[in-house]
């Protein structure tokens, strides 16, 4: 499978991500859509660690290239899930504090 | 074409469409539902891709946990469909343009550069992605940052306890 079609899909994932943190008022759906960026950038890691392994492999058969973009995009799975209680978190006191989880509320830090 | 190019293709359509289907949905719930259908898919990619790891821990972190902690929160603050303001028309086209626009800048990029031409991508085959090599590496070399994330979790979990209990 060309790489070319790996990294297609992936861009359509991310920017799929990107129009929806755009256009999305709702705080939640606007995080849903940054998990969704992330699991594209996942995706493509692992498709490139592929890549990188059927290359070494012709060399040599024992190789272990590529483990490390494996290992990568499980610390950052990690990440993603502390980031997630965090964020949820934030997103719990605003709506106890103001009712809403409308994100243009909070443009009162601005001032 | 062959099982894996069919397999390929129809699991890229099933993550485009769910994904396209995460935002035009106006209930917050289905939206949920929709992004974990998106998570499945991908674990397929992985699966595909002979990372057996990844797939199953995709599965039981990101549709198993962090989608249900979704779900919880959604429906603790019994969100209802319309009471969601939208934005104006302008300010969605605008941002579909831009989504779009950033889209095909990177396509064309990608389309132009020589070093991904010909490279291929090693599907079903290969033993990187099974547990015994990840978990000799994660063990080996990478375990000072194993050690670290360990108190990045506890950290988050102390910031979130103080957060919520306000």
């Amino acid at each position: 499978m060309p790489i070319e079609y790996y990294i297609f899909l992936c861009l359509t994932l991310f920017s799929i991500g990107v129009i929806g943190v755009l256009t999305r008022r709702n705080a939640i759906i606007v995080f849903m859509c940054i998990e969704l960026m992330l699991n594209a950038v996942n995706l493509l890691l692992v498709a490139f660690s592929k890549m990188n392994y059927g290359a070494a492999k012709l060399i040599s058969a024992t190789t272990t290239a590529g483990i490390d973009a494996q290992i990568f995009v499980f610390f950052i799975m990690v990440v993603a899930a502390a980031e997630v209680s965090i964020g949820l978190a934030i997103i719990v006191m605003m709506y106890r504090n103001t009712h809403s989880i409308d994100i243009n509320f909070l443009n009162r830090l601005k001032n | 074409m062959n099982t894996l190019e069919i397999l390929f293709f129809a699991l890229s359509a099933f993550a485009i469409i769910s994904a396209i289907m995460v935002l035009i949905s106006k209930n917050p719930i289905h939206s949920v539902l929709w992004l974990i259908l998106v998570f499945f898919s991908i674990s397929g990619h992985y699966i595909l891709l002979n990372a057996q790891f990844l797939a199953i821990v995709n599965i039981i972190v990101y549709a198993g946990a962090i989608m249900v902690l979704f779900l919880f929160v959604i429906m603790l603050m019994n969100v209802k469909k319309d009471k969601e303001p939208q934005k104006q028309l302008w300010v969605k086209l605008i941002g579909v343009i831009a989504g779009g626009s950033f889209l095909t800048l990177l396509i064309a990029l990608v389309k132009q550069n020589t070093s991904f031409q010909g490279r291929d991508v090693l599907l079903k085959e290969g033993n990187i992605g099974l547990i015994h090599p990840l978990g000799v590496a994660l063990f080996t070399d990478y375990v000072v940052p194993f050690e670290i994330s360990s108190v990045l979790f506890l950290s988050a979990m102390v910031g979130a306890v103080i957060i919520g209990k306000k």
